[in-house]
């Protein structure tokens, strides 16, 4: 398992540091503070594209803090609160399964058992041997017409089932790229699955 | 003003209160857990609920403005019901461990439950439980009893700007904690045990020392800064167990400084429990009369004026004015108060005070500290300062030390040559209406003192601080003797000898009352050393004779803050072993050398006192002088010399002989200063 270490220290890079200004730019001087969320986030992709593990260590919250002239602790807040930052490191993919009761009707324990069996993992929260997989447990994803949803980092893979999902985590295993994002089904958008049944082509042209 | 109906009570109260405050207005009680009325309005235990008519649910009183005509009705079935669901989902996490709580007997939770909780629960799942935290040396956490009512968070980030505290992660995970595994760094940190409603914040040195009930509390005074906070001294038998705080809004609020609440248990260490004499250059224990027959033995024949006294930073007036009333009989005019040398004038009562007083803190408008780091030397008076700076508009300058005060404020130079050269502050000051300059002992306790004082006194002239109705002069005391000692002129008569005059063999016999902060080293090495007092610390060290006295919960007396406000502290308990109350040590030695003095018990002295200076007899009220006599302080403030300004205080736990003794303040030293303090004992 490739738990990183906390890092000794922490900087914007001049990637980061552009999103940063801009981020900071939005909001009038002396409310600086708002963008502790933008922040974090730019903190997270940077770690993301340093290190494969998109997550925020302690050192990053401490210069955020003092970027944004707040108290350390009201940034360790705004992290612990929302999910979307992971103060834990993370393997390259985070496997987020949506197990909410119309994901769950829609066999999202099938997803969650082929991320087991593929990941080599027991647990939410576990990340792979190899450093790969992180698997969490989310609530709705707010997309459940497209149920079940497995969003694996930024993207969303759409009406999943146990076999796709061994197909999809196979490929990331071998070095394959995540896939387009969206329905693995074949469907367009939230289109329904057996084709169209309303709003369709008429024949007969209007008298 | 709105008027308001609470349960058929008709209450006028001022728009913008709270219906809470309306409640109470009318005599009606309000449960809560989250409010305080001295910090921000949280509104999340919802305990307060109340009815109000024309509103469908029930209504969290604390945070609901008052409106014109409301009705409002405590006592419904409605509000009844309502609480009584709030306090079973406070339960529902809380766990049932009362009888090993130290909150026991003295917890919100606990109370309300008597009156709200049901006698069983209907909740069988698992309760959330919360690993323990190490918040350093003074307060001790059990995290699993905290009902999340962030009254801790906003003091710390409000009251005393050390913003450490936060609730981290949400829901059932939500804790509230430090994040980051540390020591609460502030030095009004205890007072998050007082406040915390639950077991959740206890104090660390107390714990599984006592329940409430067990204890004698005695009303008395806060004698380790010049604030003069109230203070409440819990006792159990002989043994004081704790320190709390009273209400005086006057004064301290409800706050207290942690080395103020946590240094009791110094006052069981390095006692002086009986006397002391040195023979062939070692001490070995005597009884009371041996003690008095070395002392009058060795005053025989010497002359008043090769004797001295001086009276250390926590003594009582009465004592103090017993000592100088003895030494008046013996021909002496050698007596000084200021250990540390302050270049203080006694010749005016507003040369040494803090004119402003505490409460006028939160007129002013532009606040000038010199040589002075209040957090540390008054974190009491400190918290009133910020908590003017927070309601806005204060203007705040420092010439000093560069140090973290809980508050902004401009960087004006570390020396004397700033006060010729505020730069841009000189224009705040300027157009303040109530400017104040706070004048700190690390300004004076150097050769300079006089002229610095001068020249601060200068400043305030030259900005408009002393005028009819407004006196911005303030002198920031360290010792909370100081005042009363200047009071009652504890200072050299006429041709007598101050401090340094008096080391170095200035005089034959030199008594100390309880003096160690001073460089005992260059008493004379022929001086008979007589030290009354309560610890074995520096004076006691190089004492010939040791006469045991009363610490400050062990004897009733007056003390004058910082303020010029006269307190008076009861007796708590009594002194251990053969030490005595310090005037009476005083009174029976007079009369052994044949000078008794005139007061046969405490009432006649405390009458002395009042006749010395009525100021005593004032107990708990301030004058508030106008500055209009703008004639300055003796110093010739062209005499200034070029050192930068050195505070008086830079260890804020260990400033005496009871907080070095303590183990307690000890280990905030090892936490906050990274040193290990010199082992007590
Ligand atoms: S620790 Fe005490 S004061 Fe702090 S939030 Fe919990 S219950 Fe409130
Ligand atoms: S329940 Fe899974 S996306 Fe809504
Ligand atoms: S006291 Fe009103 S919600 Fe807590």
């Amino acid at each position: 398992m490739n738990t990183q270490a906390e890092p000794k220290s922490f900087e914007f890079d001049t990637e980061a540091e552009a999103l940063v200004t801009a981020a900071i730019a939005h909001y009038p001087m002396g409310k600086q503070a708002s963008a502790v969320m933008p922040l974090l986030d730019i903190a997270q992709r940077q770690m993301a594209r340093h290190t494969g593990s998109a997550w925020v260590p302690r050192v990053a919250m401490d210069v955020i803090a003092k970027r944004l002239g707040m108290a350390p602790i009201r940034v360790y807040e705004v992290a612990t609160f929302y999910l979307m930052y992971n103060t834990k490191p993370v393997g390259k993919y985070h496997l987020q399964v949506c197990t909410t009761t119309p994901c769950w009707l829609r066999g999202s324990d099938d997803v969650v058992a082929a991320c087991k069996s593929q990941a080599g993992i027991s647990e939410f929260g576990e990340t792979s041997a190899n450093g790969l997989f992180t698997m969490s447990e989310v609530e709705c994803l707010g997309a459940c017409v497209n149920a079940p949803i497995l969003q694996i980092n930024d993207d969303y893979f759409e009406d999943m089932d146990g076999v796709r999902t061994e197909v999809l985590l196979g490929d990331l295993k071998a070095g394959g790229a995540l896939p387009p994002a969206g329905s693995t089904a074949g469907r367009s958008g939230s289109a329904p699955a057996t084709g169209l049944t309303a709003l369709l082509p008429t024949t007969e042209p209007a008298e | 003003m709105a008027k308001v109906t609470v349960d058929g009570i008709e209450v006028e109260v001022a728009n913008g209160a709270s219906v809470l405050q309306a409640c109470e207005a009318a005599g009606k009680e309000i449960p809560r857990f989250c409010y305080h009325e001295r910090l921000s309005i949280a509104g999340n235990c919802r305990m307060c609920l109340v009815e109000i008519e024309k509103m469908p649910k029930p209504v969290a009183s604390c945070g609901q403005p008052v409106g014109d005509g409301m009705v409002i009705k405590t006592d419904t079935e409605m509000v009844r019901k309502a609480r009584r669901g709030v306090m079973e989902f406070l339960l529902v996490n809380h766990p049932l461990d009362c009888p090993i709580c130290d909150q026991g007997g003295e917890c919100d939770l606990q109370d309300e439950a008597v009156g709200y909780g049901r006698g069983y629960s209907r909740y069988d799942e698992n309760k959330r439980s919360v690993g323990q935290a190490d918040w350093g040396p003074l307060v001790k956490t059990t995290m699993t009893r905290c009902i999340h009512c962030t009254r801790c968070i906003r003091f710390s980030t409000e009251v005393a700007g050390v913003p450490e505290l936060g609730a981290t992660a949400r829901g059932e995970s939500m804790q509230v904690g430090t994040y980051v595994e540390k020591a609460l760094s502030s030095e009004l940190s205890g007072n998050i045990i007082d406040l915390c409603p639950v077991g959740a914040l206890t104090s660390k040195p107390y714990a599984y020392t006592a329940r409430p009930w067990e204890l004698k509390k005695t009303d008395s005074v806060d004698v380790f800064d010049a604030v003069g906070a109230n203070i409440r001294v819990d006792a159990r038998g002989a043994e004081v167990l704790r320190i709390l705080p009273r209400v005086n809004d006057a004064v301290n609020e409800e706050w207290l400084g942690d080395k103020s609440r946590f240094a009791v248990d110094g006052l069981k260490r390095r006692r002086l429990d009986r006397p002391w004499i040195r023979e062939n250059g070692k001490l070995r224990a005597a009884s009371w009369e041996e003690a008095f027959a070395a002392i009058a033995d060795r005053l025989k024949n010497v002359p008043g004026e090769r004797i001295g006294a001086i009276a250390g930073d926590q003594c009582d007036a009465e004592s103090m004015l017993a000592l100088k009333d003895m030494m008046a009989a013996l021909g002496s005019a050698n007596i000084d108060c200021r250990q540390d040398g302050a270049a203080l004038d006694a010749t005016r009562r507003e040369f040494y005070l803090f004119n402003t007083t505490i409460a006028g803190i939160e007129e002013a408008d532009a606040l000038l500290i010199i040589g002075s780091n209040p957090r540390r030397e008054a974190p009491v008076l400190n918290a009133r300062i910020r908590k003017r700076w927070l309601s806005g508009g204060l203007a705040v300058g420092l010439i000093g030390e560069e140090a973290d005060l809980t508050y902004g404020f401009d960087y004006i130079g570390g020396g004397p040559e700033s006060l010729q050269a505020l730069g841009s502050f000189a224009d705040k000051l300027r157009t303040a209406k109530k400017p104040m300059i706070i004048l700190g002992q690390g300004a004076l306790q150097r050769d300079d003192g006089a002229a610095v004082l001068a020249a601060a006194w200068a400043l305030a002239a030259q900005y408009n601080m002393l005028n009819v109705d407004w006196h911005g002069f303030n002198v920031l005391h360290t010792a909370a003797a100081r005042v009363g000692a200047l009071d009652l002129g504890f200072v050299p008569g006429t041709g007598g000898k101050n401090v340094a005059a008096m080391l170095g063999g200035g005089v034959d016999v030199l008594w100390l009352l309880a003096a160690d902060e001073f460089e005992t080293s260059k008493i004379g090495a022929e001086t008979f050393v007589i030290y009354q007092g309560h610890h074995g610390d520096a004076g006691a060290a190089r004492a010939d004779v040791i006469l045991p006295g009363a610490a400050y919960t062990e004897k009733p007396g007056t003390y004058v803050n910082t303020e010029g406000r006269a307190q008076f502290g009861f007796m708590a308990v009594s002194p251990p072993g053969d030490a005595r109350e310090d005037w009476r040590i005083l009174r029976a030695i007079s009369a052994y050398i044949g000078h008794a003095l005139p007061y046969d018990d405490f009432a006649q002295l405390r009458a002395q006192l009042i006749q010395t200076n009525p100021i005593f007899g004032e107990i708990g009220e301030v004058r508030r002088l106008a500055g209009s006599n703008l004639e300055g302080p003796v110093g010739n403030a062209a005499a200034i010399g070029t050192a930068p300004f050195i505070n008086a205080v830079h260890n804020y736990y260990q400033t005496d002989p009871i907080s070095r003794a303590s183990p307690t303040m000890a280990a905030c030293v090892a936490a906050h200063y990274g040193t290990q303090a010199e082992a007590a004992e």
